[in-house]
């Protein structure tokens, strides 16, 4: 019978099926962070569960850790500093891998893990972190869990589930010039909701999703839990297997039969099917308090509820271009990888951002991520062009990792999250991508990159 | 884990679409590792005004919920970040369900091993039931107001946990030797997914 890919990687975990109807399914990776890896950690100690494969099991100091350079373990978040060393104790005394603060590998977890070649096609990796589903770009089966699926997983190398559905998405075209995998997600998001993906597990397809690079491709996964689905995931191709190779714990000679086995069968049958056609795509950007409200840049604000207009402070009717903004921020696991960062400074080199913004801000996804934008000059173009340039972490993505703001601030920001609250007590969140970002920041208000591109090649 | 059996109380009404966990409980609300101390800072932004005083507003401060044990949701409920935080400030504040047309998934979860329930049902029911006394009954699989018995469904095995508060990882602890037995076999089929053991 013809399968899915999800259908494939699920089948083959599968230890055994219980006569309800639970599948005991075997996790091949663990990932943990500072924030809810603690937890997990010290509730197994107390319960003298200890973790059955160290092995598999990685944890970072990702979410609260600063990124000031000079950087030790104190936060910027009053309290925070307890997360990091009580982390780095249970870490060590349960014997699995840590990349502590100042370690050269240190990063965001969904950008580290792709970077070592820990994440691999083919395999079921699971963190207490919901934007796991960013890993299923490498053809993995990556999802979000809370802290006491992460006990269960440590202590069993296995979690019990009820067998989601599938949906596919297929992006069919080509991605206009400045539109980019962001708001191919966003555009996802806002037509079917922030429900939209519930009990499913997405895989995007189409024209689209294989012309992006494998950065791209995390990006665009990265959203699907703002989609409420429980994964993303996208065929591995030649280009995964090329990002892949040399990566520290990716395999030396991958299992190519099997790695080129790894995608949906021609006529495998989904629960759902969507189709969006990226060639009409806009750049995309919420004007509200839930990734679905999002809009197309140059389009007028739709009616949404009450309660998010009154938080934004804009009304349906009148447009978003020329929103004045007070800080930008280039960071997080959905648009701080070495891609995302190219293209920023691209459209950066030579100029220079507002004046009234209050904070301009470029965290790297990862160490990593950083050395090398180094390696290019990038750092030079964001610091010249007026952003300040950072050690790698969560930071302003939300409220415990950064620096805060006055309420009623505007942010135009490169994560995922526009919730009320999510940066700081009253602070309006504007998601939008990298490319957003630096063209609101030169303006000093909300601008779409596209007029850009049209003063530089005038038609 | 508590069991759930079956729940009477008033359905505090909390109908927006979205609830997301950050609402639900703010990361520097987070304040240490444990699981506990969680409950103050429950809905912290909606539930207190400036200065932290209670927000009069707020459906947990009006005297009639103060101690409601159900909340009655909108769609999506518990969406954005998968911090267990936000179950466990729940269940010490203590709610011990909540009622909405549909919940983000792994919040849902999160419910579930922490015997809190997550109870779907279709909007017209929700609107009808927030604020009013009902009876949750998990056995029997509905909801129970006035004259209504309104079903609802929890997957076969979730319930057999809530209902007797079974721990799941000794349940899966029984099935050791089928672990052992996949691992092996699949430790052969690819062993490239095998790391060398983690420096210690
Ligand atoms: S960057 Fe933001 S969304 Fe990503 S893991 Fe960190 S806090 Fe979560």
């Amino acid at each position: 019978m013809p399968q899915t890919l999800f259908d494939k990687i699920w089948q083959r975990h599968v230890v055994t099926v219980t006569a309800t109807g639970t599948t005991l399914l075997a996790i091949d990776r663990i990932f943990l962070h500072e924030r809810t890896g603690a937890a997990a950690l010290k509730s197994m100690a107390q319960a003298g569960r200890p973790v059955c494969d160290p092995a598999r099991v990685f944890a970072v100091m990702d979410h609260i850790v600063d990124t000031r350079p000079g950087r030790d373990d104190t936060t910027l978040m009053p309290g925070g500093q307890a997360f990091i060393t009580e982390t780095r104790a249970a870490a060590l005394a349960a014997g699995i891998t840590l990349f502590d603060v100042n370690d050269p590998d240190q990063g965001i977890t969904h950008v580290i893990s792709p970077e070592l070649g820990i994440v691999l096609p083919g395999c079921t990796l699971v963190a207490p972190d919901s934007h796991t589903c960013t890993q299923g770009a490498l053809g993995a089966l990556a999802w979000g869990i809370g802290a006491s699926e992460a006990e269960h997983a440590m202590t069993t190398g296995t979690l019990r589930l009820a067998r989601p559905a599938t949906m596919r998405v297929r992006f069919t075209g080509i991605l206009p010039v400045y539109v980019t995998a962001k708001d191919m997600a966003l555009a996802l998001i806002a037509r079917h909701g922030a429900g939209g993906g519930a009990g499913h597990v997405v895989e995007f397809a189409g024209e689209a999703v294989e012309a992006l690079d494998i950065e791209g491709r995390m990006t665009l996964c990265n959203m699907a839990t703002e989609f409420s689905a429980m994964a993303a995931i996208i065929a591995p191709d030649e280009k995964t297997f090329a990002w892949l190779a040399g990566r520290r714990h990716a395999p030396a000679h991958f299992d190519a039969p099997f790695w080129r086995s790894q995608h949906s069968d021609d006529s495998a049958a989904f629960d759902r099917e969507i189709e969006i056609d990226a060639a009409t795509l806009a750049p995309m950007v919420s004007w509200g308090t839930s990734p679905q409200h999002s809009m197309a840049i140059d389009a007028l604000i739709p009616q949404g509820p009450e309660r998010a207009h009154a938080y934004i402070g804009l009304d349906a009717g009148q447009p978003l271009l020329g929103t004045p903004i007070d800080v930008a921020f280039i960071g997080s696991c959905t648009n701080a990888r070495l891609t995302d960062l190219r293209r920023a400074a691209a459209l950066l080199q030579g100029r220079h951002i507002a004046p009234g913004l209050s904070k301009a801000l470029v965290v790297p996804g990862s160490e990593a991520t950083r050395r090398a934008a180094e390696a290019e000059g990038l750092d030079r173009i964001f610091i010249d062009a007026g952003f300040e340039w950072r050690r790698s972490g969560c930071s302003l993505c939300f409220y415990a990792g950064g620096e805060s703001f006055p309420p009623g601030s505007r942010t135009i920001s490169t994560t995922n999250r526009n919730f009320e609250g999510r940066q700081g007590p009253g602070i309006r969140t504007h998601i939008a991508s990298p490319e957003t970002v630096v063209a609101s920041a030169l303006a000093g208000h909300i601008a779409d990159p596209r007029a850009l591109l049209a003063k530089e090649f005038p038609a | 884990m508590t069991p759930f059996t079956t729940l009477t109380g008033i359905a505090a009404p909390l109908l927006m679409d979205n609830i997301d966990t950050d609402a639900i409980i703010p990361s520097r609300e987070m304040k240490s590792t444990g699981r506990t101390g969680l409950a103050e800072g429950l809905f912290a932004p909606w539930r207190y005004s400036e200065g932290r005083n209670p927000n009069p507003d707020f459906v947990l401060n009006q005297p009639a919920f103060t101690d409601a044990r159900i909340l009655a949701g909108g769609a999506n409920f518990g969406c954005g970040s998968s911090r267990e935080h936000a179950v466990w400030a729940l269940a010490e504040y203590g709610i011990r369900a909540v009622i909405a047309p549909s919940f983000a998934p792994i919040f849902a979860n999160n419910c579930l091993r922490n015997g809190l329930l997550p109870v779907a049902l279709p909007l017209g029911q929700v609107q009808a039931l927030a604020g009013q006394v009902v009876t949750i009954d998990l056995e029997a699989q509905c909801v129970r107001h006035g004259a209504d018995i309104l079903p609802f469904t929890v997957d076969a095995e979730a319930r057999t946990m809530l209902l007797e508060g079974l721990d799941v990882i000794d349940l899966t602890l029984k099935d050791r030797a089928a672990i052992a037995v996949w691992t092996d076999a699949d430790r052969a089929a690819r062993p490239w997914v095998y790391l060398a053991k983690a420096a210690s």
